[in-house]
């Protein structure tokens, strides 16, 4: 399944977000999306999984649903978005109850989902009981539970401290490893970028057009090695540069807002 | 020279750092508004003992409680608290069940909301006990009219509560279940109920205690049973510790009330 972003234009009141953004993200394929502060990247994420209409042109999907796929699109947040008055396992089963999957069925997927986790010790617990890494591998449990064909990770690991941060990235490179999901990734953080992703949409400051798309020579399984991290390094500082003049722009005008 | 400082700085006497991180963490202790409740009801009793204080202007809080005792052995206690009870239970359902409905349809719904918040703004300030007359011309004489004023008053602070709880539910639990295709209904009631009911047991708590004043205000005007008609008749005839007893069983209501929706809170918002 293909998910593409057609011509899409997005503004907010009178402020111009999004400018003639089209770009296509095969299936299996993890596309990392970076730009400036306020360039719009959550904006775009929001469009393609549906929970924004945006201004002028579509989000739209292409190719067979993988079998087995309750909910092809499916969004990581930043925020983790977790409900707070129920256990891990009911925050991981919450999406399953709009399902006609008979309560075995759910059991069975949130068990398996706990599992892929690391959360199976922890299925009673409260979100509040939970550190910042944990409840953020609620929220990817709870993607995984339904199947997803592409996961949209809206800066997933920014809430969290740098430890965590590395820990989860390599869970997510493992998880998408197979090829059997692909992924939409939005992140300020270039490294991340480039360590997980195939393709990089680079956009520019607000309204965010698309700069570049950058592709990644190196497999994402061969990524490990000391070449390939040399590589990659050069190419973070390649993206670096092409966006460090915008985003100091883009800091400042923060600042003067 | 930097040698010299170093050992200067070694043979001054090492001082402990002050503390100053004290206080503006006020906890309540256990016992203590117990204790100085006694104290009060001691200090009070000896001035009445003592005869530094009229009986007939303030009786003392042994006299109070003699006139419960009197009230419950001759069952004047529990026809007035019967009659009393009846109303605010009835008002407060009625008053809670249509306010839920509504700022629910409030909080969810543009034309509700436009419509609804109008007419809240513009109702909400009126004193609801100056609506009984014209609730009694409208419902008779019966318990109707006190009923209905019980009701109002709690359907404006219910419905406000609600809307305002509806409103301060994060919107990305919202827009999470909406990215899984959860429906309406099921987001209603996993995502916005749950989120909504901190503010709606407050509102509770609130609207408990407005009941309470409108049914003493009701029983005063249109009442010969109840508490606020018992005050009322007790004060009338003088008998200062029947109308302090009066008071006293009002308190226990209002105690009660805040203890029901302690236990309620401690049951259902576990999560916080």
């Amino acid at each position: 399944m293909d998910l593409i972003a057609d011509h899409i234009s997005h503004r907010f009141g009178a402020l111009d977000v999004l400018d003639d953004v089209s770009f296509t993200v095969g299936a299996g394929e993890v596309v990392a999306i970076v730009g400036p502060s306020g360039c719009g990247k959550s904006t775009l994420l929001s469009i393609l999984g549906g929970l924004l209409e945006p201004a002028a042109g579509a989000a739209k999907w292409r190719g067979a649903v993988p079998s087995g796929s309750l909910n092809p699109l499916t969004f990581v947040f930043q925020d983790f978005a977790l409900l707070p008055w129920c256990t891990v396992e009911a925050n991981v089963e919450f999406p399953l109850l709009a399902t006609t999957l008979s309560r075995a069925e759910r059991a069975a997927l949130v068990t398996d989902a706990l599992q892929r986790t690391g959360l199976a010790d922890f299925r009673g617990a409260l979100p509040k009981q939970l550190s910042g890494g944990m409840r953020q591998r609620v929220g990817i449990a709870r993607a995984l539970a339904v199947k997803p064909a592409i996961l949209l990770m809206d800066e997933p690991l920014s809430a969290l401290d740098s430890q965590t941060r590395e820990l989860l990235l390599e869970d997510f490179i493992r998880l998408l490893a197979d090829g059997a999901m692909g992924a939409v990734y939005v992140t300020h953080n270039l490294e991340e970028a480039v360590r997980i992703a195939d393709r990089i949409v680079v956009l520019s400051r607000r309204p965010g057009r698309i700069r570049e798309i950058v592709p990644i020579a190196i497999t994402r399984s061969e990524r490990g090695g000391l070449e390939a991290r040399e590589k990659l390094l050069a190419l973070q500082n390649e993206l670096w540069s092409l966006i460090r003049n915008e985003a100091i722009d883009a800091e400042r005008e923060v600042q003067h807002a | 020279m930097l040698d010299r400082a170093a050992q200067q700085q070694q043979q001054a006497e090492a001082r402990p750092v002050a503390f100053r991180g004290a206080g503006f963490a006020p906890r309540a202790s256990r016992y203590a508004g117990w204790i100085a409740m006694l104290i009060v009801f001691a200090i009070w009793q000896a001035a009445g003992s003592a005869g530094l204080v009229n009986s007939l202007f303030l009786p003392t809080p042994l006299s109070v409680l003699r006139a419960i005792w009197q009230l419950a052995v001759t069952g004047a206690l529990w026809q007035h608290v019967s009659a009393s009870l009846f109303r605010i239970g009835t008002g407060w359902l009625l008053g809670t069940l249509a306010g839920v409905a509504t700022g629910f349809a409030i909080g969810l719904f543009n034309h509700a909301r436009a419509i609804g918040i109008t007419f809240i703004s513009a109702l909400f300030p009126i004193p609801k006990i100056a609506l009984l007359p014209l609730l009694i011309l409208w419902l008779g004489i019966g318990e109707e009219p006190k009923v209905a004023t019980i009701a109002l008053g709690v359907f404006f602070t219910t419905a406000i509560s609600v809307y305002s709880g509806v409103d301060a539910v994060p919107r990305n639990l919202i827009r999470m279940a909406q990215s899984f295709n959860v429906p309406f209904a099921t987001i209603v009631r996993r995502v916005i109920w749950p989120g909504a009911l901190p503010s709606i047991l407050a509102g509770f708590r609130i609207s408990a205690s407005v009941a309470l004043l409108l049914v003493v205000s009701a029983e005063m005007i249109g009442a010969d049973r109840g508490i606020g008609a018992f005050v009322l008749q007790a004060g009338n005839l003088m008998q200062t510790d029947q109308l302090l007893a009066g008071v006293v069983i009002l308190s226990l209501f209002g105690l009660a009330i805040g203890k029901l929706i302690n236990w309620l809170e401690t049951r259902l918002l576990r999560w916080r």
